[in-house]
């Protein structure tokens, strides 16, 4: 699984700027594809779940089930200042919980928006986890 | 001892493992190439059997009851594609092996992965999946009818032969079928046939990955979505393998072989990389219209001996 890692990529009200970055990844420059990593259109067919961006009221739910329509085993990726702490979100009316309160986390990659390069240094992290050395 | 044998040829060799390893190799050249345009590095070349091996060990959800089509449509389709690339791979191998009619039946083994990805896309009752399964029935519609006619082009070429192995033998004794100007017409429609068989781009509408989010497969997961990528990647192997028996099987050494099935597949790929996907129904049109007129004329020159 460590080579074979597809990507869903699921919005939580994001400003867009993690998003952009994340497809930056896939770009001539970084290339994941490179380490099997490719993003997919259905959630049945992920290995991990990238969340971008502040839980939002409507979106709760939305990821709740986004989560369980998953097929185990699958991990997920915080993206960004937003999804890993709320960034000046956090005491918005509209943010009733943090990402981690939804879903266990598995790899927090901060930044606002991070660098691609960030965003590797992560999926290595990620991968180091899966083969149990962290 | 028959019956081991011909075990022997669907499991192992020109069947399914054979099949299954050149798929996902030319699966990775697919890969590799499309990379290579996009500058970028691309995937090792053993990226698809990691992947085969990864979703054999999810977890498989089963939605609605309908469980059994849903879980038995992927098996049908690979059983299928196997069996057309085993009798494929026998003509090669023996031209006398086979039955008069064989052609005909390649054109239904063809069929059925298709018809398996719609089964299984409708039992999974899912909405995306169901505009998936409608948009790969009008495609089938397509894209049979100039198949059929450049199949009759090599039937009529090789004096009504009907069995794989004569057409290779007519094509031995008289030079390919490619070298005359029908042949060469109807391989053009070939591979774009073959296009539309596999799935690729311009005719990947049934499972457009940005709009209906992979329609048909959307539900699948886990073994059976392994199974349907098999059943791709032996396509994958046996249309252009099928394309090389019916116009080029002039000289039948093995390297000339792979030459010539890297070439038509990067062909393929190259048709794949440079055009934007086509709506259903421009599909359809663009099959039943120019594709299907210039197959017919094909036909109309090889009544005429050219």
């Amino acid at each position: 699984m460590t080579r074979s890692l597809w990507v869903f990529h699921a919005a939580l009200s994001p400003c867009n700027n993690c998003d952009i970055e994340i497809l930056d990844l896939l770009t001539p420059r970084h290339d994941v594809e490179r380490f099997g990593i490719t993003l997919i259109g259905s959630i049945r067919h992920a290995d991990v779940l990238l969340a971008s961006g502040v839980p939002t009221t409507k979106t709760v739910t939305r990821f709740k089930e986004l989560y369980e329509q998953t097929t185990q085993p699958c991990l997920v990726a915080a993206i960004g200042s937003c999804a890993g702490g709320g960034n000046m979100f956090r005491d918005s009316y509209n943010s009733p919980c943090s990402l981690d309160d939804l879903v266990p986390v598995d790899v927090y990659i901060p930044g606002c928006p991070p660098k691609p390069e960030a965003m590797i240094a992560g999926v290595v992290k990620l991968i180091e986890k899966l083969k149990g050395n962290v | 001892m028959n019956l081991l044998l011909h075990i022997f040829f669907y499991l192992i060799f020109p069947g399914f493992v054979f099949a299954a390893l050149a798929g996902l190799i030319s699966g990775w050249i697919d890969r590799k190439v499309t990379a290579r345009i996009q500058w970028r590095v691309g995937p090792p070349w053993y990226q698809n059997f990691v992947d085969i091996a990864k979703l054999m060990g999810k977890e498989v959800v089963v939605p609605g009851e309908r469980s059994t089509v849903f879980l038995c449509a992927p098996l049908l389709g690979l059983c299928a594609a196997v069996l057309a690339a085993t009798a494929i791979g026998l003509a090669f191998i023996s031209p006398d092996a086979g039955f008069v009619g064989d052609v005909i039946v390649m054109v239904y083994l063809l069929l059925i992965p298709a018809v398996a990805v719609m089964i299984g896309a409708s039992a999974s009752r899912n909405p995306l999946a169901s505009i998936g399964a409608a948009r790969e029935m009008k495609l089938v519609m397509g894209y049979e009818l100039p198949f059929i006619l450049i199949l009759l082009v090599i039937i009529v070429r090789s004096d009504g032969a009907l069995r794989l192995g004569e057409i290779i033998s007519y094509q031995a004794s008289g030079g390919s079928n490619i070298t005359s100007f029908s042949g060469i017409l109807a391989f053009a429609v070939g591979i774009l046939c073959t296009q539309a068989k596999l799935g690729f781009i311009p005719f990947d509408a049934a499972e457009a990955e940005q709009e209906i989010m992979g329609g048909t497969m959307i539900e699948y997961s886990g073994a059976p979505l392994a199974l349907f990528k098999l059943t791709r990647a032996v396509m994958l192997y046996t249309m252009p393998v099928f394309l090389i028996l019916l116009f080029w099987a002039g000289s039948l050494n093995t390297f000339a072989l792979v030459g010539k099935y890297v070439l038509i597949l990067v062909i393929i790929v190259l048709i794949k990389n440079t055009n934007p996907r086509l709506r259903a129904d421009q599909a359809l049109k663009f099959f039943w219209g120019p594709v299907s007129l210039v197959a017919l004329f094909a036909l109309v020159l090889a009544l005429a001996g050219l």
